[in-house]
């Protein structure tokens, strides 16, 4: 397994979560996510101008074994999904945390500080409770 | 025998035929009325193949087949067990086959006199007030429940109940089922020993919560051991508990989803009440209610008035959620599940729990015995259980899938891969009560080999199977370039 970025927070869900320069934040599922699903085969994002929740289930991963839902792990606003992965989701297993993304959210104000989202440390004691 | 099997277009001929079964050919005039925009350009590329062409083609394909008639078929969660092929007799009587579904009533007594038995049986079974027939799969008879809930919940103003609760480990279908009849899912997860998480379960519940949508035995082949305290906690919300029958054989003549509390269930008449399946259907997913949910049941049911049976329609029931088939569903399956069930008799029925639950537990304890690691050491099996081989794939590089490809050449179905994919690598096994101990055995015998391969030459597992008519498919390229058109490789 990869090092995790150490510039991105993560959730105990296998998300990622990237503050972008402007303050809007760009979301994607983690590498181990990516490998624990197997070859992505569809992936459905979020429309701009959606209105979500931190929770909320906002866009699915589908590999030959599951469909899994990925949630919003901060309250906001959709800017952008990333159309790309609609004609290449092998994108997400090559390049889980760049070119993967899988969409751009506008925070709600003050959501960010109540998402409770995980430093790479905390993250890493979570892979390790599940590798047992 | 050969191996493979070609397309039937690479049987074509130009001009060859089964003359004697054409249609009349049709004239230009009868035509006429169609619509222009209907009409197609040119004719349809068919296969132009004699009958004995096709006759051979589809034996030799079906020769082809794992299927339960030749092989063990160990798929979890779908209860691939015998047909016993009596079912299959009586209903292909004369009398069923041809009786016409707009016959008047008094010329099918017989044939309603069985779906009122099934209904009454199934009810008795299942603990519940009502049940209806018509779902014609299992998909449809959880979409029947589940807009029953809501016709229940709209009949008494209570418009703001949209949320189906659906724990982690219930049947994988449940939340398709939830989002087609208009609601909105709410997944919670459940504790390390496989059962639901119960403050997650109150923290979700609220005057948003129409129903929970629940499996037990769950999809971890686990007794969900919270479930009385989880109905009580759902209907104290003001929501309902739907029960999905996926996994009924584990408990049936046992425990009844009535007993435990449901307010609507669907059975898999064609698993538990073994008819055949899979590859798509015919199935028959027949609905029970208790008594809150009595006049939202579909139509039609049949009724019993003296010695007379007759259909009870529409204009009986105005709260009845309506049709889900043009007549009675899937009525030769429904015949089959009603003999099946009469040949079992009461003390049958509760041998089919108990079997099905002690070959489980014997196959698991086995593969334990064998080196191999269950997903829940803890937990007795149900009907089935999971076999992980999250260590195979981390030592030895040889994962779930591998294994399965590899029993193929073992004369063996593979059980269910990478479902639950709560658990990774993992293998859902179902024996099902069919079986004896000596298929068990051979099982057993064949994993632990595959085992030994794994260790010593695992080129030979990833690269199986070797013994069939195809080698490894890929299903990820099959899955990401989707081509069903068949197309000629070159002109000759």
């Amino acid at each position: 397994m990869s090092q995790l970025p150490q510039d991105l927070k993560y959730t105990k869900s296998h998300e990622w979560v990237r503050t972008r320069a402007d303050g809007s934040l760009e979301i994607g599922i983690t590498d181990h996510a990516q490998h624990a699903l197997g070859d992505l085969v569809f992936v459905e994002v979020p429309e701009a101008g959606r209105a979500v929740k931190s929770g909320d289930a906002c866009a699915v991963v589908e590999s030959v074994k599951a469909a899994s839902d990925v949630y919003a792990p901060v309250s906001g606003e959709i800017l952008e999904g990333n159309a790309q992965l609609a004609s290449a989701p092998e994108t997400v297993n090559g390049d889980a945390y760049g070119a993967g993304w899988l969409y751009r959210l506008k925070p709600a104000a003050g959501a960010v500080q109540a998402a409770q989202l995980l430093s790479p440390q905390d993250y890493q004691k979570v892979l390790d409770a599940e590798a047992g | 025998m050969a191996l493979t099997e070609r397309v039937i277009y690479e049987y074509s001929a130009p001009g060859r035929g089964a003359a004697d079964q054409w249609p009349a050919p049709t004239g230009e005039a009868e035509l006429s009325d169609l619509p222009a925009a209907l009409r197609r350009a040119e004719a349809p590329q068919l296969p132009e193949v004699s009958e004995l062409d096709v006759v051979r083609h589809f034996t030799r394909l079906s020769q082809l087949n794992f299927s339960i008639d030749t092989h063990f078929y160990p798929l979890g969660s779908c209860t691939m067990k015998y047909n016993p092929k009596a079912c299959n007799q009586y209903a292909m009587l004369p009398e069923f086959l041809a009786r016409h579904p707009l016959a008047p009533e008094s010329h099918g007594q017989g044939f309603l006199a069985c779906m009122y038995e099934l209904q009454e049986m199934l009810k008795e079974v299942t603990g519940m007030q009502g049940v209806a027939l018509s779902p014609m799969a299992g998909a449809h008879g959880e979409f029947a429940g589940v807009a029953m809930i809501r016709a229940y919940h709209r009949a008494r103003g209570d418009d703001a109940r949209n949320e189906i609760i659906v724990p982690e480990a219930a049947h994988g279908t449940n939340p398709a089922t939830a989002t087609m009849c208009g609601c909105v899912v709410r997944e919670i997860p459940v504790d390390t020993q496989g059962d639901v998480d119960l403050d997650a379960l109150r923290a979700a519940v609220g005057p948003q919560t129409a129903g929970i949508m629940l499996t037990n035995p769950s999809t971890l082949g686990v007794f969900e051991r919270h479930i009385e305290a989880v109905a009580r906690i759902v209907h104290d919300a003001g929501g309902l508990l739907y029960y999905d029958g996926a996994n009924l054989n584990a408990i049936l003549g046992k425990v009844r989803p009535g007993d435990m509390g449901f307010d609507v269930i669907h059975m898999n008449l064609h698993k538990t009440f073994s008819t055949p399946h899979g590859g798509g259907g015919p199935g028959a997913g027949a609905v029970g209610v208790g008594e809150r949910l009595l006049p939202f049941l579909p139509v039609p049911l049949a009724a019993k008035e003296g010695e007379r049976y007759r259909w009870v329609s529409e204009a009986e029931r105005p709260q009845s959620i309506g049709r889900l088939s043009a007549f009675m569903g899937n009525a030769g399956v429904l015949l089959r599940a009603y003999i099946y069930m009469r040949l079992l008799g009461r003390e049958g029925m509760q041998k089919v729990g108990e079997f099905a639950t002690l070959n489980a537990n014997y196959l698991l304890q086995r593969l334990k015995d064998a080196g191999f690691d269950a997903a829940y050491p803890r937990r007795r099996a149900s009907h089935e259980f999971i076999v992980t081989l999250r260590r195979q794939a981390r030592e030895l590089n040889v994962t779930a899938m591998d294994f399965a490809k590899r029993l193929l050449d073992y004369g063996f179905h593979a059980p269910t891969t990478y479902f639950p994919l709560l658990v990774p690598e993992c293998l859902l096994i179902e024996p099902t009560e069919t079986e004896t101990r000596e298929v068990l055995d051979a099982f057993v015998a064949a994993l632990s080999q595959i085992q030994k391969e794994a260790e010593q030459e695992p080129g030979r597992v990833t690269s199986a199977p070797h013994t069939m008519p195809v080698r490894r498919l890929d299903d990820v390229r099959a899955a990401r370039q989707l081509d069903l058109t068949w197309k000629p490789t070159a002109p000759s």
